[in-house]
C-alpha cells in the first residue's frame, strides 16, 4: 500500500509569530514540523506496519510544499519513519492561499501516483499556522476523491476505510472506498518520537525535490498570482497584559464577583 | 445589487442565533437569499422572511446528511448558479468550513474562514496566528465564500418582512458519487447549556479540577455560561472532547472567559485569548494564564468558585 502524508513546515508557536512583506505572508524562519501532522504520520506508519511494513512493499511518502527550509519537515518525517520524502519547492509558490496550495499539492500527488496511484492521502486536521482546515477538503475536490476529515479513528479493510468523526451533537461512523483523502485529529493516536536508529536510518533515505515544471503547473496558477484571496492589511494585536492579580485571603470569590459587576458582566 | 446566499444546514424547529447573524450580515451586503438543507418548518420559513430572505432554495434530494460534505457542496454550487449570488455566507463550524472549501473549488471562488466582520465591499476581517494579528482579506474572484464566526453581529430583523418564494434546486447526477457515506450516527445527550462557540460567557476547567467539574457547573448555571475545558481535562476523560478549547479544540471569543485550574499553555491560549475579559483562578501564582488575565485570583478553585457562585446568587436575589 502506498500512503502519501502531507507535512507542513510551520512557525513554532512557542515563539512570537509574524506576518511579513507586501502579501502579509507568514514568516517561516523559526519553523518546525506542524505538530498536528505527526498524528497523520503516525496513522500512516501504523497502517503499513500492520501490513508487513516496507518489506511487504508498503511505503509512506512524506510530501511537503514550501521554501528551502521546509525540507526539514520532510527530514523529521523520515526520522520518525516515513519511507521516502518529497519536497515541492519553487519560488513561485510563495504566498499561495488554500486554493493555490491545494492545486499544487493535487498536481504533486498525481505526479507521485503516475506509476501507481496512492491508496491514501493523509493530513493533519489543520496546519498550526493558517489553521483553516481548507486544504484537505480542497485537495479531495480537486482530485475527485472522497474526503474523510477529522477522523478520530481509522481502519482499512481491503479497499474500504472506516473512520469515526466526532461532532458537537453527534459522533458518526463514516465509510469510503479507497483512494481517499483523510485528515486525522490529535485524538487518533500518540505519535512516536524519532529515536537514534530512526535518525541514522533517515540519512540513507531519499528526498526528491520537485519544481512546478516537474508537476506541470504554471507559475501563474500558484503563489499570490494564483491565489483567490489576498490579505490586504495586517495589524499586530496589542498583546494582552496582566490586570489585577489578588491572592485569596478568604474573600476572593466576592472580589471576583465585584470585578464582574464593575465590568457589567453579571 | 449583489446577491448574497446564506447556507443554513438543518435549521430544525427554530433558527440558531448564528444563523440570524448570517442573515443580518447578508442584508448589509446586498439582496439575500437562503439555501436550506434538511426539513424546513413553517416557523423557520417565516423567520427567514423576517430576516430579509427573498428566495429559499431547497435541494431536490433529502439524503445529503447521509454523506460527508461533498454532496452539500454540490448542492450549494447549484444554488449559487440558480441565484447568481456573488457572495456565499456559511457557518464557521468544522463542517461549514469544509463545505465552503469544496464549494470554493467548484466555483473558482476565494474562501475566507473565521470571519468576524464583513464590510459592504466584501472585505472580511479576521484574526490569525492565535489572535496575535487582526487582518483584512478579500477574495480576488468574482464569487467569494465566507464562513463567519458566531457572536459577530447583533441579529436584527428586516423591515419590511416578506414571505420568501421557494425554489427546488436539482442536484447534479454525480453529486454523491465520490463521497464518504455516514453509516452510523450516535447522538450525544444535550446539556441544556449554551453552545460553547456561541456562548457569551464560558467557564473552563483544567487539570486543577481534579475530576470534579461540579463547582464550575454551579458557577456556569448561575451565569448562564457554557462549560469548556483544557486538553488535560478532556484527555483525563472528566468531560467530553467537544468541550476542549484551544488549538486542537474550539476557538471561543466570549464576553467573559473564566479559567479555573488551567495553567495557560500556548495551545490553550490559542483558543481563548480573543475573549473580551479573562478571569483566572489558579493556585500557582507563576501560571502563564496570569500574564493575560484581566482579573486573576491566586487561590484554590474549590474555595473561590463556590464563594463566587453564592455571591452571584445572593445578588440575583
Ligand atoms: C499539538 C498539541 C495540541 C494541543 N492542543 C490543546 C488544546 O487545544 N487545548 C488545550 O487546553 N491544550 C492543548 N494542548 C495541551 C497543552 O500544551 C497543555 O498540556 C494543556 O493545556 C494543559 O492543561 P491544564 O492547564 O489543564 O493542565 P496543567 O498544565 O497541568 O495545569 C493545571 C493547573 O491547575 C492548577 N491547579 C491545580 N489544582 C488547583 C486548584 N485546586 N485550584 C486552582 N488551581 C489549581 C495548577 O496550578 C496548574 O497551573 C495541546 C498540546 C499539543 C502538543
Amino acid at each position: 500500500m502506498k500512503i502519501i502524508v502531507l507535512v507542513k513546515h510551520v512557525p513554532d508557536a512557542q515563539f512570537d509569530r509574524h506576518l511579513t512583506g507586501a502579501g502579509n505572508t507568514t514568516d517561516r524562519s523559526e519553523s518546525i514540523l506542524s505538530e498536528l501532522d505527526e498524528y497523520a504520520l503516525e496513522a500512516a506508519l501504523q497502517l503499513i506496519e500492520a501490513r508487513g511494513g516496507e518489506a511487504a512493499g508498503n511505503k509512506v511518502i512524506a510530501l511537503s510544499m514550501g521554501p528551502a527550509g521546509a525540507v526539514n519537515a520532510v527530514k523529521k518525517s523520515l526520522q520518525i519513519g516515513a519511507t521516502e520524502g518529497v519536497h515541492l519547492s519553487d519560488e513561485a509558490l510563495a504566498g499561495s492561499d488554500a486554493a493555490a496550495t491545494s492545486l499544487a499539492l493535487a498536481a504533486a500527488i498525481r505526479h507521485l501516483g503516475a506509476d501507481a496511484p496512492a491508496d491514501l492521502i493523509l493530513t493533519g486536521m489543520a496546519s498550526t499556522d493558517g489553521e483553516t482546515s481548507l486544504v484537505p477538503a480542497q485537495l479531495a475536490e480537486r482530485l475527485g476523491l472522497p474526503q474523510v476529515t477529522f477522523a478520530a479513528s481509522l481502519e482499512l479493510d481491503g479497499g474500504q476505510l472506516t473512520a469515526r468523526r466526532d461532532g458537537d451533537t453527534h459522533s458518526d461512523t463514516v465509510e469510503a472506498p479507497l483512494p481517499a483523502v483523510v485528515s486525522v485529529t490529535d485524538q487518533i493516536n500518540d505519535p512516536r518520537y524519532p529515536n537514534f536508529k530512526g535518525i541514522m536510518a533517515a540519512k540513507k533515505k531519499t528526498i526528491t525535490t520537485l519544481s512546478l515544471a516537474d508537476i506541470g503547473v504554471d507559475a501563474s496558477q500558484v503563489g499570490s498570482a494564483g491565489s483567490w484571496t489576498a490579505v490586504e492589511t495586517a495589524e499586530v494585536r496589542p498583546p494582552r497584559t496582566a490586570g489585577t492579580i489578588i491572592t485569596d485571603e478568604g474573600d476572593a470569590g466576592i472580589q471576583l464577583v465585584e470585578f464582574l459587576a464593575a465590568q457589567k458582566l453579571l | 445589487m449583489a446577491k448574497v446566499l446564506v447556507f443554513i444546514d438543518n435549521p430544525g424547529q427554530a433558527l440558531k442565533k448564528s444563523s440570524l447573524e448570517l442573515l443580518t450580515i447578508a442584508r448589509s451586503l446586498g439582496e439575500s437569499v437562503v439555501a436550506v438543507n434538511g426539513e424546513l418548518h413553517d416557523d423557520v420559513a417565516r423567520t427567514l422572511g423576517e430576516y430579509g430572505a427573498r428566495t429559499l432554495y431547497l435541494p431536490s434530494a433529502d439524503d445529503l446528511d447521509d454523506y460527508l460534505v461533498g454532496p452539500k457542496a454540490s448542492y450549494l454550487a447549484a444554488a449559487v448558479h440558480a441565484s447568481a449570488a456573488t457572495v456565499v455566507l456559511a457557518e464557521n463550524s468544522a463542517e461549514g468550513k469544509e463545505i465552503a472549501a469544496r464549494l470554493g473549488i467548484k466555483l473558482g471562488a476565494g474562501v475566507i474562514t473565521d470571519v468576524v466582520a464583513v464590510d459592504p465591499d466584501g472585505t472580511a476581517h479576521k484574526s490569525v496566528l492565535a489572535g496575535s494579528y487582526t487582518t483584512t482579506a478579500k477574495a480576488t474572484t468574482p464569487v467569494s465564500v465566507l464562513t463567519v464566526k458566531p457572536n459577530s453581529v447583533t441579529p436584527e430583523p428586516a423591515a419590511p418582512a416578506a414571505a420568501p418564494d421557494s425554489v427546488t434546486v436539482g442536484l447534479p447526477a454525480d453529486a454523491t458519487a465520490a463521497a464518504a457515506r455516514v453509516t452510523a450516527r450516535n447522538e450525544k445527550p444535550a446539556s441544556g447549556r449554551p453552545e460553547l462557540t456561541e456562548a457569551r460567557i464560558v467557564v473552563a476547567g483544567g487539570r486543577g479540577v481534579d475530576g470534579n467539574f461540579g463547582p464550575l457547573e454551579d458557577l456556569a448555571d448561575a451565569l448562564g455560561a457554557a462549560i469548556g475545558a483544557s486538553r488535560a481535562a478532556t484527555d483525563a476523560g472528566w468531560i467530553g472532547h467537544d468541550a476542549q478549547i484551544g488549538q486542537t479544540g474550539k476557538t471561543v471569543s466570549p464576553q467573559l472567559y473564566i479559567s479555573a485550574g488551567i495553567s495557560g499553555a500556548i495551545q490553550q491560549k490559542a483558543g481563548m485569548q480573543t475573549a473580551k475579559v479573562i478571569v483566572a483562578v489558579n493556585k500557582d501564582a507563576e501560571s502563564p494564564v496570569f500574564e493575560i488575565a484581566d482579573f486573576g485570583v491566586v487561590g484554590d478553585l474549590f474555595q473561590v468558585l463556590p464563594q463566587a457562585t453564592a455571591e452571584i446568587k445572593k445578588r440575583q436575589g
